[in-house]
């Protein structure tokens, strides 16, 4: 067995590495476990074919909701060119669950300068938790090209000023 | 010593042509077939890319059109990242197994023709606006069949390539046993058995679900899975058009510079682990995803940033290379040694700055690794800087460097014109820099990436406004970034005419300092690197692809564009 030669200068270098990696990797499990920030990913099946007959995501329930421990549910449905409905409205500085489901193909879902950040992928439902901080109107804008008639597909987001 | 010998020798010093082995005159033209295919994809892709920055910009409504738009993505995203880069990355690998360890390929030119066969089938319907569903091919929207058969015909051609290295590798081996693989043999050969893994995620794709799909034969297509197949060779795809550049930086660089090579083991040290770092570790491109479960993006987030470690040891070991070369041309002092350099070498300049843009570029990715932060930026025009920083600048300033070094070499040519190789380079950075600064900025602030006008935020003023001024930079970094991709063009056209010969075209790949006589079997072998790989790949991509046999799903149709 032969040895490899290590400079001393490259031993140095590799126990600044490791202090690098270990500063990476302790920041983002701080923040995923500390601030419980973690990406959209709840593995829930669904049939995008039959959205529109019946259930959660039939016309008639999408929409806004507020729950019983005031937080809100915002259930919307993303087909070409649009997510519906067109216009949702929900308090700042509260807790809101998106569920969104695709009926088509693929889209995604993004508010700028907020961590509602979605891909929508037919046959799958994306949920989102987050709360919005300042009041505004927002553009909720699909993120993934979806077609030809994808850039203007979009939906405005209203955060009314809600509890401080 | 007999006269004849030495005539023989005053003759191939100065004849125009280089004194080669048959070996290496097949190696040679092979090599630059290949490698002109991939120079007029990026003569074809780059002007597409300039249409594509002033489209969408708004500010020329005359060009404006949707269709067109999309098209026009779609094929400079198949010609940059597919065509360019394989086709690259053959010819080189052809001209090394020649030149390096005297090889002769079986299947040269059976890969060449059916890549070639292969990227015609995929331009046509691209070029028509009948594949407009850019390069990543997500379904369930669908193209017209001819350019799943030619993407994948391209994929099958370069397996050819794969085959050859390895079994060059290995015969190489078996003849001198002990003895240390060329250290550029080596790095060649873990590129393209890093391809060979790599492209099965995009392979199995595209013939258990999309050509299925496309034929009539499956009625509807899982897209979850699709993109878990995808995500497999999204992210390790990057490693294969990177590790040329690499090469370039290990084996041609040091020497160039004039000095020698840090470290020939660290080289290989950092090869093998850019392999087994970066396939399994796709999921940070699914990590806003619903099919796949947080626990799995952890684990992937965990090996993704792993392959910061042989990107630091590549830095370092290039780094210190250049600075042996500045020393030894009289730099003194801490930082001498960078004024000593010959800066009007455009091979040294092109290190240089495709080192500058890596650091920047790297620190971006960074942020696209993260577990938590991705979301703040998935999806927007900060992935395509960050993309265009390390693929269009680090990586093809390095394919551009290497084909100023190799093309004197083998056509026996001197090089047309090096002034204008280093105004080509330095217009290619500041064009690089100048075009993706902005796009960082654009996407922080929100603006999706893949959108062909951003007229439609007009009910949202504030944003509008506030990209404005980014979208009037990135003409400018457009303009800059075509004008050199012509200069490098047309240098290499007319060194391919010129009628001087070229001063010195002995193929020689730079020296470390200290030579290695003998190596332990993990930086010699591919073997217990491949059964690694199985392992790793079994564990972070075994369950989160066979659990959509079991989870229920339901497939999605297909749909056009």
């Amino acid at each position: 067995m032969s040895t490899i030669h290590i400079d001393p200068l490259e031993k140095r270098w590799l126990w600044a590495i490791g202090g690098m990696l270990a500063i990476f990797w302790g920041v983002q499990i701080y923040f995923a476990a500390a601030e419980n920030m973690h990406p959209p990913s709840n593995v829930e099946t669904i049939d995008s074919a039959k959205l529109h007959l019946s259930g959660e995501f039939a016309e008639e329930n999408l929409g806004v909701k507020k729950e019983a421990d005031g937080s809100y549910t915002v259930t919307m449905v993303a087909a070409r060119y649009g997510f519906y409905p067109q216009e949702i409205e929900v308090p700042a500085n509260t807790p809101v669950k998106l569920r969104i489901a695709s009926f088509d193909v693929l889209h995604g879902v993004h508010v700028p300068f907020s961590n509602m950040n979605t891909m929508v992928v037919p046959g799958y439902v994306s949920e989102v938790h987050t709360q919005f901080q300042t009041p505004g109107s927002f553009p909720m804008i699909c993120n993934e090209y979806c077609g030809l008639g994808h850039d203007y597909m979009y939906s405005k987001l209203h955060v009314t000023a809600g509890k401080s | 010593m007999s006269i004849t010998a030495e005539h023989a020798a005053s003759l191939a010093a100065t004849s125009s042509r280089p004194a080669v082995t048959a070996v290496q005159a097949y190696g040679n033209k092979l090599g630059l077939w290949n490698m002109w295919v991939a120079f007029a994809a990026l003569a074809l892709g780059l002007p597409m890319g300039l249409f594509q920055a002033a489209e969408r910009s708004g500010f020329f409504p005359g060009i404006e059109n949707t269709a067109v738009y999309f098209a026009s993505t779609s094929t400079h995203g198949v010609l940059l990242a597919f065509v360019l880069t394989t086709f690259f990355t053959m010819g080189w690998g052809y001209h090394t197994m020649a030149h390096s360890v005297n090889k002769k390929p079986f299947f040269g030119w059976t890969g060449f023709w059916v890549s070639l066969i292969g990227t015609v089938m995929a331009a046509v319907p691209l070029l028509t606006g009948y594949a407009s569903v850019l390069y990543t091919f997500y379904p369930p929207e669908l193209a017209h069949p001819s350019f799943y058969l030619g993407a994948t015909l391209l994929v099958v051609g370069s397996w050819f390539w794969v085959a050859d290295m390895i079994i060059a590798f290995v015969q190489w081996k078996k003849e001198n046993p002990g003895k240390p693989v060329p250290a550029v043999m080596f790095m060649f050969t873990i590129t393209a058995l890093l391809w060979g893994w790599t492209s099965l995620g995009v392979a199995s794709e595209s013939v258990f679900q999309l050509l299925p799909v496309v034929f009539g034969i499956a009625p509807t297509i899982d897209v979850g899975l699709a993109r878990t197949l995808f995500s497999w060779t999204l992210h390790a795809i990057v490693y294969f058009w990177l590790m040329p550049a690499y090469i370039a930086m290990y084996v041609i660089l040091p020497k160039e510079a004039g000095g020698k090579l840090f470290s020939d083991e660290f080289a290989r040290i950092a090869f093998v682990l850019l392999f087994i770092f970066s396939v399994p570790i796709g999921f940070h491109h699914l990590y806003v995803d619903p099919q796949q479960a947080a626990g799995w993006k952890l684990l992937h987030m965990f090996g993704t940033f792993m392959v910061a470690v042989p990107t630091f040891l590549t830095g370092f070991t290039v780094l210190a290379s250049m600075e042996i070369a500045g020393r030894l041309r009289g730099g003194k002092g801490l930082f001498g040694w960078i004024g000593a350099l010959d800066w009007n070498n455009p091979i040294v300049l092109a290190g240089g700055l495709a080192l500058l843009m890596l650091t920047v570029g790297g620190w971006g990715g960074v942020l696209n690794a993260s577990y938590t932060w991705d979301v703040m930026v998935h999806n927007t025009q900060w992935i395509t800087g960050h993309f265009h920083l390390i693929f269009g600048g680090t990586t093809v300033i390095m394919y551009l460097a290497a084909a100023y070094w190799l093309w004197p070499k083998i056509t026996g040519n001197a090089l047309y014109s090096r002034a204008l190789a280093v105004w080509q380079m330095w217009f290619y950075f500041i064009g690089m820099v100048v075009l993706t600064a902005p796009w960082h900025m654009l996407g922080i602030a929100g603006q999706p990436r893949r959108v062909s006008t951003t007229d439609q935020y007009a009910a949202f003023p504030e944003y509008a406004q506030m990209w404005g001024i980014y979208e009037a930079l990135m003409i400018v970094g457009a303009v800059l970034v075509v004008v050199a991709g012509l200069m490098f063009i047309y240098n290499l056209v007319m060194t391919h005419l010129n009628k001087t010969p070229a001063a010195d075209t002995k193929v020689e790949y730079a020296v470390a300092i200290h030579e290695p006589m003998r190596l332990p079997n993990v930086l010699n072998s591919l073997a217990f690197w491949n059964w690694a790989m199985l392992a790793y790949m079994i564990l972070s991509y075994g369950y989160p692809i066979v659990q959509f046999f079991f989870i229920g799903t339901h497939g999605t149709i297909p749909w056009g564009v």
